[in-house]
């Protein structure tokens, strides 16, 4: 499917999401709360079999935290980009879609090491690269007092 | 007291936790593995990272485009070259400026070239990491040979920088078409060495057919892509999925195998290297005249947006992704490093093997460390 037709089989399924059409995949905007079930969705639907994670990237845009999930399907090679935002800065959390993809695993650790997006039901939510007290270096308002990143 | 100890360690249903690594000279770098066994079966392998994490993406959020180039040289050392032109690829779809062709197939001709010397390293290494020193000395004379065709041009042997948004840094060395030539007459006439002293080797065949078999289906659950997703029969060359520079005019084959065991991932290399060649001779005697470079302005301020590339570098795939904010710096710089997406299939497919097995799938995964830490 391209991106148009993507566009319009998305919005048959009934998620509450937003969806439109970028440069250059089909983006769907999805709350928190749905976020599992439409991942569940994208990779059993026969028609969309997303089987493939690429990546997850997570996002600090000043106020709200998000996660971007891009993702392919290795069988019609089509793609598309899932979008997460919270506003909560305390206590930002997602659901974990590890138990959809298996290399969500790695990536969604990443995410919470870099940025300290918090996944539910992740099997094992540990720090990745840096050790337990440092802080969330992708975060907008991190402190660099080392000056490690930016001088 | 003694006996307690005794009891301790002959106590059959606790797992013996071992270190393997950070420098264990088969970890290729600093990638520490906190592996549980029983007896000499590995049960669990748990792989601790970070020690060379440099902070890349959080660096690139203070540095301007070009800048970045420089970075993503230090990523996978092996794929520089790559590393980089999916930066220039990015930067330029994003402003929308079209690269003389002569740009697109001088750098799928370093790319192919950057493939081959990685290729060359694995094998050498490979080859060590299972007790053949000797390939050791076959790999890395020849790996020289493609390093010194680099220096020749950009004057870097691994760490070349070569792209640059908008094109070349420089035009290609007068003697480059004559030596690349010579240098694949020359490894196309050598090859049958690499089989004949390894490939055939019944030692090493013992020790890797049937080790760490990964299925198609987590292949690509894991994400796991480049040879070693191949050798599973996982079809993820992006060269051939969403060709990019030259790649959409030249002729060649996908590296397939469906076995997706160790002997077969570390076969889909040797592959591969046949099929760049055949890539770079196609290429070699048709380089279009034109310039090097488009004229670029001085201070590149990508359109607020996103953008995503993907590159097929000699480890797998490596995507890319900028959002912009309309200034200088990127908002947030993605990458999504092959490495490290490959790690994480490590612990599944050497449960219940030895763990001298462990060796030898770990080394078949062919991992940077630099690329996983970043």
């Amino acid at each position: 499917m391209n991106k148009t037709e993507l566009a319009e089989y998305l919005k048959t399924l009934g998620f509450e999401c937003e969806i439109r059409e970028g440069r250059q995949f089909t983006e769907a905007a999805i709350s928190p709360s749905g976020l599992h079930d439409l991942a569940l969705k994208l990779k059993e639907d026969e028609r969309l079999c997303f089987d493939f994670l690429v990546c997850i990237t997570g996002m600090d845009y000043m106020t709200d935290f998000g996660a971007i999930y891009h993702l392919r399907s290795t069988k019609y090679s089509h793609e598309i980009v899932i979008k997460v935002r919270t506003s909560d800065r305390q206590n930002p959390e997602f659901d974990s879609v590890t138990d959809i993809w298996k290399s969500a695993d790695f990536l969604e650790r990443e995410v919470y090491d870099l940025l300290g997006i918090r996944f539910t039901n992740h099997p094992d939510l540990r720090r990745l690269f840096l050790n337990d007290s440092w802080g969330f270096p992708l975060r907008k308002d991190y402190v660099d007092d080392s000056e490690i990143a930016t001088s | 007291m003694e006996e307690q100890v005794l009891n301790t360690a002959i106590n059959e249903d606790e797992p013996y936790l071992i270190n393997m690594g950070p420098q264990h000279p088969s970890t290729h770098g600093v990638l520490r593995l906190v592996v549980s066994l029983k007896g000499e079966t590995v049960k669990n392998v748990v792989p601790h990272i970070g020690y060379i994490h440099r902070g890349i993406e959080k660096m690139c959020e203070s540095l301007t485009y070009p800048q970045i180039i420089h970075l993503t040289d230090r990523m996978d050392y092996l794929s520089a070259h790559i590393n980089n032109e999916a930066v220039c690829l990015n930067v330029e779809k994003a402003l929308e400026i079209e690269i003389p062709e002569r740009v697109k197939v001088i750098r799928t001709i370093m790319a192919e070239l950057t493939r081959i010397q990685s290729h060359q390293l694995f094998w050498a290494s490979y080859g060590m990491d299972l007790g053949g020193q000797t390939c050791y000395f076959y790999g890395l004379r020849d790996r020289e040979k493609v390093l010194d065709i680099f220096e020749e041009t950009t004057g870097g042997r691994m760490i070349v920088s070569y792209s640059c948004p908008g094109g070349l840094m420089y035009d290609i060395h007068p003697n480059f078409q004559k030596r690349v030539n010579d240098f694949i007459k020359y490894f196309r006439s050598i090859l049958w060495e690499y089989d004949a002293i390894l490939t055939g080797n019944v030692i090493f065949r013992e020790r890797t057919i049937g080790i760490g078999k990964l299925s198609l289906e987590d292949a690509v659950s894991y994400g796991v892509t480049g040879p070693s997703g191949r050798a599973s029969g996982f079809s993820c060359d992006i060269r051939k999925h969403d060709p990019y520079s030259a790649y959409d005019r030249v002729k060649f084959n996908e590296v397939l195998f469906t076995e997706g065991d160790t002997y077969h991932r570390y076969l889909a290399r040797i592959e591969e290297m046949k099929e760049s060649m055949n890539i770079i001779e196609q290429l070699i005697d048709n380089i279009p005249e034109g310039p090097y470079t488009v004229k670029m302005k001085p201070v590149l301020k990508l359109p607020e947006g996103e953008y995503f590339q993907k590159v097929e570098t000699a480890r797998g795939e490596l995507d890319v992704f900028i959002v912009s904010d309309g200034n200088k710096y990127p908002f947030r710089m993605k990458f999504r490093s092959p490495n490290f997406v490959n790690l994480g299939v490590l612990n599944h497919i050497s449960k219940e093997f030895k763990i001298a097995d462990l060796v030898a799938i770990a080394g078949s995964l062919d991992f940077v460390i630099p690329d996983i830490d970043r």
